[in-house]
């Protein structure tokens, strides 16, 4: 089975932290939800494995501990 | 004249068999002359098996059911000798599109390539379809098949014991009873007599109202499936169009589930909403209002020793996705050869148990997706909403999302892919869709089809090879067909049923379910699987 990356793997994590809420301003909470599915969806689609997305259903579901 | 759903079709006559001294005995007895106990009817009395069909109606179904008949349903039909008048009678379709809001966001083409000789799916009212093999079943009569009809023949009770199966009938000249030494259930979702013997029946419940509306207008939406999520002419909610013969076509409008159903259901109500979709202006005439709640579930088992369940008795789904109907003729499709073989002793009465098996699998895959499918079109939570709305806003831009787009994963037969009757599966890289437990798939041959020239037999097909005789020796019937690709000008021959190869063996079961395939012939090889695929007898 493979397993999701959880190492460091950002190019630039930062960047993309502050890009990430960018992307969210000025959005109502509904917006925000909608947007976060959309990315969700996207992300998805690119990772494209069924074991890693399954893995990382299971590492969000647990809160990340 | 009457519509054809007003008409006693098989009207009540006395039987001998109510005068009888002691209780008339009939091999089978098939209970229900709904799509699934008229097929079931049709298929034995074609394999020359005296069958009794009883029903409490004597007439073909009304109002608005059925209407989505799927491609292996006709290729049963065409086995049955009645495919051809269901699809010049149907209006044929391929084609669909979904629309979010007021966007078109998806369309789709079921049968993206040639060479098959069935479309995907005809669009016909159920009672016509039920009519057309009614008409086949009397056609049978005049060439002196065994199959009976009785109408009004009511079936109040079922019982057991070691010297068969006994059966209760109300008539309109009072009751009477028969014996059967094997009996058929398609009494229909409210199965009587899975109360008789009070057998379990367990689900989901969808907690949901549709209104369905056939309307007889003039119209120019082409022959298509269009469905709607949340059209501005039915906020929140869904909405499907479909095309049916005669001028009609096929509203079906989500409602929710807090309504009030006889209020919903007037016409004063039900007008405005169709105006709604179909604009202002739009002439039509209302030819039924029905609204139709539904539920997710099978029996646990559909084999109860020799009574055996089909259709909507054993299983019922959404109808999202048209696969109530067409799955109850896939089961009569299965048990019919079986219960043949059984009969004329060439297989074991423990091959009905593959029946059961086979089924059930079938019934699992239907009710999976019809309920994945209502869990997108009514999503159960907030955040489903949500991301089923995502989806759908980024189909119209994004391939990769129309695949998630769920408005009915429209009916395909099943692959038996575990089941105990597949032999190998020695053809090196063989295509998958014809894997053992696959249905065969369709492909021309000269000027004809493959699938209509496999007859009602065991088959055993060559593809490129030569085979030698098979009767003689073996005491089941297998009738040897041998093809070439060359006689198929398209190449789908080849790419069906070769892959690589250059030639190949398969053995087919009556169903024209694959059961083995080698790249050559082999005696032996195929007697293991012949016997595999018939209960491991012979
Ligand atoms: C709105 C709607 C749309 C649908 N659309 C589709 C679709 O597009 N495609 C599809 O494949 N399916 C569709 N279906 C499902 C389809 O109608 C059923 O799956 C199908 O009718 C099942 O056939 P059946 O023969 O098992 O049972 P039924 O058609 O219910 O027949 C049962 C028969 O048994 C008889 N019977 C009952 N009790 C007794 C008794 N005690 N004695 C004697 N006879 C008895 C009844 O009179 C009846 O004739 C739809 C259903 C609905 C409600």
């Amino acid at each position: 089975m493979t397993d999701l990356n959880t190492a460091p793997n950002l190019t630039d994590a930062d960047g993309f932290y502050e890009a990430l809420i960018a992307a969210h301003e000025g959005l109502t909470p509904e917006q925000s939800t909608a947007l976060n599915a959309r990315l969700i969806l996207l992300l998805a689609n690119h990772v494209g494995d069924r074991d890693i997305l399954l893995d990382a259903l299971r590492k969000a579901r647990g809160t990340g501990r | 004249m009457a519509d054809i759903f007003e008409q006693a079709l098989y009207p009540y006559r006395r039987s001998p068999d109510q005068d009888a001294a002691a209780p008339a005995r009939h091999p089978v007895i098939v209970v229900g002359a709904g799509p699934v106990g008229l097929a079931a009817a049709l298929d034995l009395a074609l394999k020359d098996v005296p069958v009794l069909l009883l029903d409490d109606n004597d007439r073909v179904s009304t109002g608005s059911r059925a209407i989505c008949f799927a491609k292996r349903t006709l290729e049963i039909m065409d086995r049955l000798g009645c495919g051809q008048p269901l699809v010049d009678k149907g209006v044929t379709w391929n084609k669909g599109k979904v629309f979010f809001d007021e966007r078109k966001v998806y369309e789709f083409d079921l049968l993206a390539e040639a060479g098959h000789r069935r479309p995907a799916f005809i669009n016909l009212q159920q009672f016509h379809f039920e009519a057309v093999l009614l008409e086949r079943l009397r056609e049978l009569q005049a060439e002196g098949r065994p199959v009976e009809i009785r109408g009004r023949n009511k079936v109040t009770g079922v019982t057991r014991d070691d010297s068969g199966i006994q059966l209760t009938v109300e008539t309109p000249d009072g009751p009477y009873t028969l014996e059967a030494d094997w009996l058929v259930a398609c009494d229909g979702a409210k199965s009587p007599i899975r109360s008789f013997m009070g057998l379990d029946f367990h689900g989901r419940i969808f907690e949901d109202n549709f209104l369905i509306a056939d309307v007889k207008m003039e119209a120019d939406f082409p022959t298509e499936r269009w469905f709607w999520f949340d059209p501005p002419f039915n906020r929140g909610q869904s909405a499907l169009l479909h095309k049916q013969p005669d001028g009609v076509w096929r509203i079906d409008l989500q409602l929710g589930w807090d309504i009030d159903r006889e209020v919903e259901m007037r016409e004063e109500n039900v007008i405005p909403r169709l105006k709604a979709m179909l604009g202002e202006e739009a002439k039509f005439s209302l030819e039924w209002i029905s609204i139709y709640t539904f539920q997710c579930r099978r029996m646990e088992r559909f084999a109860h020793g020799r009574v055996l369940f089909a259709g909507d008795s054993a299983h019922q789904v959404s109808p999202f996705g048209a696969r109530g109907a067409n799955s109850g003729i896939q089961d009569a499709d299965n048990l019919a050869w079986k219960l043949k073989l059984i009969l004329d002793g060439t297989a074991p009465e423990s091959l009905m148990e593959s029946y059961n098996r086979e089924r059930v699998q079938a019934a699992d895959e239907n009710i999976l997706n019809s309920t994945r499918s209502t869990d997108f079109i009514t999503p159960k939570s907030d955040i489903s909403h949500v991301f089923r709305d995502a989806v759908l806003d980024l189909a119209e831009a994004h391939p990769f999302a129309r695949p998630l787009v769920n408005s009915g994963r429209l009916s395909v037969p099943a692959t038996h892919a575990g089941s105990d009757l597949n032999g190998e599966d020695a053809l090196p890289g063989g295509p998958e869709r014809t894997r053992p437990g696959a249905p065969a798939v369709d492909a021309p041959v000269g000027d004809g089809w493959l699938l209509e020239s496999l007859g009602t037999d065991i088959v055993l097909l060559g593809i490129n090879t030569s085979l030698p005789d098979m009767s003689g020796g073996d005491t089941l019937p297998v009738t040897v067909l041998t093809i070439e690709t060359e006689d198929d000008r398209l190449g789908a021959l080849r790419e069906r049923y070769l892959g690589r190869n250059e030639q190949a063996v398969y053995l087919i079961r009556p169903d024209q379910h694959i059961a083995a395939r080698w790249p050559t012939y082999d005696r032996k090889a195929i007697s293991a699987a012949l016997t595999a695929a018939t209960g491991g007898m012979s």
